[in-house]
C-alpha cells in the first residue's frame, strides 16, 4: 500500500487538545520525555519552595506559633525529600535525556520505551509521596505526610516511633522512583557507549556528556543500597524483622551506613550535572575552549570514585573509632582536590577570553563564587573535630544549600536560559532574566549566609522554634528576609517562560554562536534530530565548520 | 584551618573578580575570537600538587586533634556520669555517688567529666556548644565523651539529632560548680525527699495516682523510671527539659495538660480535679 494511506490497522485521527495529550502521554521521544522530566521537576520545585517559605516564616522570630511542631517536622521532611528526589533527580535526568543524544549525534536513546517507562515510574512515585497528604494514616486517622526527616534515621522510622503509614509513603514512593532512575541510568550509559556518531571518540565527547556519564555510573552504584535499606525497613515495619529495631537488638547505625553510602554519592550525582552545564556554558560565553579538557575528565572520574568512599563524614558524631574517623577525614579532604581543580579550570577558561555576560553567564559566574564558598565550608566540615561542633547545626544547612542552590540551582538556571531556545525555538527575555538573576542572588545570599552564623552560635537543625536571648534572632530574621526576593525571582522566571513561549524572539539554530552538535540542527530539533548523522573530527565540530582556516583538529 | 580556607577564598575569588573585570567583552570589540588556549601542563600540574600539599598538612593537623580528643583516657579524678536520652528529656545518673537527676547536669570545675551516652528510645545527640563537640546518643549502643569546663557558670545546649516532635525543646543545662559547691549539691541530691506535713494531702494524691508509675520520689512508693526523677525537683531551674520555667504556675499548667505546654509530649494529662491539682503542685514545690 502507498505510504500515508490510512488502513484499518491505524488508529483514528484525533484532533485538538486530546491529540496533543495523547502524543505526550504515549511518547518515547527523548526530547519530549526530557521536557516532561524537567517540567515535573520545576513543579515540585515550586511546591518544595513553598514548604521552605512556611518554615522560614515560622523561624523568623523566637517562639513563633505560625506552625505546630508536627506540621513543621512534616514540612522539613517533605522539603528535603522533594528537593532531592523530585526536583534534583528529574531535572538532571531530563537534561541528560534531552541533550545527550543531540550532543553525540544520535537520533534517540538506546532504549526509547525503557526511557518512557522510567519517566512514568518516577512520575507516579512522586505523586505517591504527596498522596500521603490525603492517604497517610496519621495517629488520629487524619492524613499526614512523613515527618522523619529526608534521611529517615532509624529507629525513629520503626513501627514503635512512627505509627500510622506516613513513613511507608516515604519508603514506597522513593523505591518506585528509584527504579525509574536506575533504568534511565542504564539506558543513557548504553546510549553513550554505543550510539556516538562517526568520529566521536571518547576523547571528543562534549564535557557535558562525560560528566553525565560518570553521574549515571554513580547512580547504578549508589541507588541500590538505598533501595535495599528501604526494603529492610519495610520488613521491620511489616514482617517482624529487626534490622534497625534497637529494642530487639537491631542496629540504628546500620541504617546510617546504608543511607549515606547512597546519600553521599547522591549529592555528587546532584552537583556533577551542574558542573556539566557550566562546562558547556562558560567556554561559549568566554569565547574559548574549556581549559584542560583531559584534566577535567580525569578529575570527574576521580570524583566519581572517591565519592563512593566518603560517606561516613555524615557520621562523625556517631562514635566510630578514631581510625575510622581518620579514614573518612582523609577521603573527604582528598575529594576537595579534583573539585577545586575544576574551579581552577573554569577560571582558566575565562582568563584571556572575551566574556559575554548574558543571563546564562551571569548565573555561572555567581555559581563560581558560591560554589567556592560551599567547597570551603565543606573542607572545614571535613575536619572531624570541627564537624563535631557544627554537624547537625545550621552551619551544615548553610553549607549544603550553598552547594545545592548556589551551585546546582544556579547552573540549572543558566542551563535553562542557554538551552530554552534550542528546545522551544524562542529566546527567553534577557531583561526578565537579569531581574531574575539579581533578585535571586540577593535573596539566596540573604537567606543562607547568616545561617553559617546561627549554626556557629549553636542552633541545631530541624527545630521548629528557638528561645529568645540566644543571639539567634538577628540571623534568623535576616534569613527569612531573603525569601521574598527568591519568590519574586522565580515568579519572574515563570512569567518569562510563559511570555517567551508566545512572544519570544525566534532563536534560529545557533543563537549563542556555540560549538557542539545540538546547535547544528533546528530549534526545536525535528523528531529525528538530524537530517544526516554528522561526522566529527574534534571536540568542537561547529567551531571547525565556522573556522575552516583554524579548526580544532589541527591542535587537539 | 580557617586561615587556609580564608586565604584560598581571597585568592580564587580575587582571580574570578579580575577575570570578570579584565576579560569582559568591550562594546567596541572587533568580533575576533580570543586566542583559543586549550590548557597548560605546567599550570595544571601546579594547581594539582599545591592543593594536595595543603590537604596533606590539613589532614595531619586534623588527625592530631581528633586522636587527642577521641582517645583521651580518663584521669584518676575524673567524674563519671551516665547520660540517658529520652524523647524529649535527659536523664543523668552519677554511678559513684548514686545521684539521679534530669535535664540539669552539675559538674565540678577544673576536673574532667567523662560521660557515657545511652538512649532509651531513638537517636539523640548531646551538644553543649561551649563545652564539647556533639556526640550522638544511640539506642543499643554506648558512646563516650568528656567535658572539662574551666570556668564556673551555666552552659546551655540542646539535643542535636532530630528525634521526633519535640526535638526542639530537649534543652540541656550544664552547671559547672566550684568543688565545694559541687560537693554540697551532691549531698543535697542524695538526701531523701523533703516530707512536710502541710502538704500531706498532695503527697497522698500523688502516691495514689498513676504518677508513681513514671516518676520516682526517693523515700516514697513512687518508683517509676519512664519520667524524670522528682526527688529534688525544685533544685532545677526549668521543667519539661527547658520548655517552661520551674514555678508553681508553670507546674500547674504542665500537670493539667502537658500537650498545651509542649505539644506532643509523652506525659498524659493526669485528669486531676482543680483541688487535687493544687494540692499536688503544693506538694511538688516542697521537693527541694
Amino acid at each position: 500500500m502507498a505510504v500515508g494511506e490510512q488502513t484499518m490497522a491505524m488508529p483514528a485521527e484525533r484532533f485538538g487538545w486530546t491529540a496533543v495529550l495523547h502524543e505526550w502521554v504515549t511518547t518515547v521521544d527523548h526530547k519530549k520525555l526530557g521536557v516532561m522530566y524537567i517540567s515535573s521537576g520545576l513543579l515540585f520545585f515550586v511546591i518544595a519552595g513553598l514548604e521552605a517559605t512556611a518554615m522560614r516564616i515560622q523561624l523568623a522570630v523566637p517562639n513563633n506559633t505560625f506552625l505546630s511542631p508536627q506540621v513543621f517536622n512534616r514540612l522539613f521532611t517533605m522539603h528535603g525529600t522533594s528537593m532531592v528526589f523530585l526536583v534534583g533527580m528529574p531535572i538532571i535526568i531530563g537534561l541528560g535525556n534531552y541533550l545527550i543524544p543531540l550532543m553525540i549525534g544520535a537520533r534517540d536513546l538506546a532504549f526509547p520505551r525503557l526511557n518512557a517507562f522510567g519517566f512514568w515510574l518516577f512520575f507516579f512515585g512522586s505523586w505517591l509521596l504527596y498522596f500521603s497528604v490525603l492517604g497517610g494514616d496519621g495517629l488520629y486517622g487524619a492524613g499526614t505526610m512523613p515527618d522523619v526527616g529526608w534521611f529517615a534515621y532509624a529507629p525513629l522510622t520503626g513501627k514503635a516511633f512512627s505509627r500510622g503509614n506516613s513513613t511507608d509513603y516515604w519508603i514506597v514512593a522513593l523505591l518506585i522512583s528509584g527504579v525509574g532512575s536506575l533504568t534511565t541510568a542504564a539506558n543513557l550509559i548504553t546510549t553513550v557507549f554505543t550510539m556516538r556518531c562517526p568520529g566521536m571518540t571518547f576523547g571528543r565527547l562534549p564535557l557535558f556528556v562525560w560528566l553525565m556519564l560518570v553521574v549515571f555510573f554513580q547512580m547504578l552504584l549508589a541507588l541500590p543500597p538505598l533501595s535495599a535499606a528501604q526494603v529492610m525497613l519495610l520488613f521491620d515495619r511489616f514482617l517482624g524483622a529487626h534490622f534497625f529495631d534497637t529494642q530487639a537488638g537491631g542496629d540504628a547505625v546500620l541504617w546510617q551506613h546504608f543511607f549515606w553510602i547512597f546519600g553521599h554519592p547522591e549529592v555528587y550525582i546532584l552537583i556533577l550535572p551542574g558542573f556539566a552545564c557550566a562546562s558547556e556554558i562558560i567556554p561559549v560565553f568566554s569565547r574559548k575552549p574549556i581549559f584542560g579538557y583531559a584534566v577535567m575528565v580525569a578529575a570527574t572520574i576521580a570524583i566519581g570514585f572517591i565519592s563512593m568512599g566518603v560517606w561516613a563524614h555524615h557520621m562523625f558524631t556517631v562514635g566510630m573509632t578514631a581510625g575510622a574517623n581518620t579514614f573518612f577525614v582523609l577521603s573527604t579532604m582528598l575529594i576537595a582536590v579534583p573539585t577545586g581543580i575544576k574551579i581552577f579550570n573554569w577560571l582558566g577558561t575565562m582568563w584571556g577570553g572575551k566574556i559575554r555576560f548574558a543571563t546564562p553567564m551571569l548565573f555561572c559566574t555567581a555559581f563560581l563564587f558560591q560554589f567556592l564558598c560551599a567547597g570551603l565550608t565543606g573542607v572545614m566540615l571535613a575536619c572531624a573535630p570541627f564537624d563535631w561542633q557544627l554537624s547537625d547545626s545550621y552551619f551544615v544547612v548553610a553549607h549544603f544549600h550553598f552547594v545545592l542552590i548556589g551551585g546546582l540551582l544556579f547552573t540549572i538556571f543558566a542551563a535553562f536560559y542557554y538551552w530554552f531556545p534550542k528546545v522551544t525555538g524562542r529566546r527567553l527575555s534577557e531583561r526578565l532574566g537579569k531581574w531574575h538573576f539579581w533578585l535571586f542572588v540577593i535573596g539566596f545570599n540573604l537567606t543562607f549566609l547568616p545561617q553559617h552564623v546561627s549554626g556557629i552560635l549553636g542552633m541545631p537543625r530541624r527545630i521548629y522554634t528557638y528561645d529568645a536571648g540566644r543571639g539567634l534572632e538577628l540571623w534568623n530574621g535576616l534569613s527569612t528576609s531573603g525569601v521574598p526576593f527568591q519568590i519574586v525571582a522565580v515568579l519572574l522566571l515563570v512569567i518569562n517562560i510563559a511570555w517567551a513561549l508566545r512572544y519570544g524572539e525566534l532563536a534560529g539554530d545557533d543563537p549563542w554562536d556555540a560549538w557542539t552538535l545540538e546547535w547544528t540542527t533546528t530549534s526545536p530539533p525535528p523528531d529525528y534530530n538530524f537530517e544526516d548523522i554528522p561526522t566529527v573530527r574534534s571536540r568542537r565540530p561547529l567551531w571547525d565548520l565556522k573556522h575552516p582556516d583554524d579548526p580544532d583538529w589541527k591542535y587537539e | 584551618m580557617l586561615g587556609i580556607c580564608a586565604a584560598i577564598f581571597v585568592l580564587v575569588g580575587g582571580i574570578l573578580v579580575i577575570s570578570i573585570v579584565r576579560f569582559r567583552e568591550r562594546p567596541d570589540d572587533d568580533g575576533v575570537e580570543p586566542p583559543q588556549v586549550y590548557g597548560s601542563n605546567p599550570i595544571e600540574l601546579a594547581w594539582t600538587v599545591i592543593p594536595l600539599l595543603i590537604v596533606f598538612v590539613l589532614f595531619l593537623v586534623t588527625t592530631r586533634t581528633l586522636i587527642a580528643i577521641e582517645n583521651a583516657t580518663p584521669p584518676g579524678d575524673a567524674l563519671e556520669v551516665r547520660v540517658i536520652g529520652h524523647q524529649w528529656w535527659w536523664e543523668f545518673r552519677y554511678p559513684a555517688s548514686g545521684v539521679v537527676t534530669a535535664n540539669e547536669l552539675h559538674v565540678p570545675v577544673g576536673r574532667a567529666t567523662f560521660l557515657t551516652l545511652e538512649s532509651a528510645d531513638v537517636v539523640h545527640s548531646f551538644w553543649i556548644p561551649q563545652l564539647n563537640g556533639k556526640t550522638d546518643v544511640i539506642p543499643n549502643r554506648v558512646n563516650r565523651m568528656w567535658i572539662e569546663p574551666r570556668e564556673a557558670g551555666l552552659y546551655s545546649g540542646q539535643c542535636a539529632e532530630y528525634c521526633g516532635t519535640q526535638h526542639a525543646r530537649m534543652l540541656l543545662r550544664v552547671i559547672a560548680d566550684p568543688p565545694a559547691e559541687f560537693d554540697a549539691w551532691t549531698k543535697a541530691q542524695l538526701a531523701a525527699a523533703v516530707s512536710e506535713a502541710s502538704v500531706q494531702a498532695g503527697r497522698d494524691v500523688f502516691q495514689s495516682t498513676a504518677c508513681i508509675n513514671c516518676h520516682r520520689i526517693d523515700g516514697t512508693v513512687a518508683d517509676g523510671v519512664f519520667g524524670p526523677d522528682l526527688t529534688h525537683l525544685m533544685s532545677r531551674d526549668t521543667i519539661a527539659a527547658g520548655a517552661a520555667p520551674n514555678n508553681a504556675k508553670a507546674l500547674h499548667d504542665w500537670i493539667d495538660n502537658p500537650d498545651a505546654v509542649k505539644p506532643g509530649a509523652l506525659m498524659p494529662a493526669m485528669q486531676l480535679g482543680p483541688t487535687e491539682l493544687d494540692q499536688v503542685v503544693a506538694y511538688l514545690t516542697t521537693l527541694k
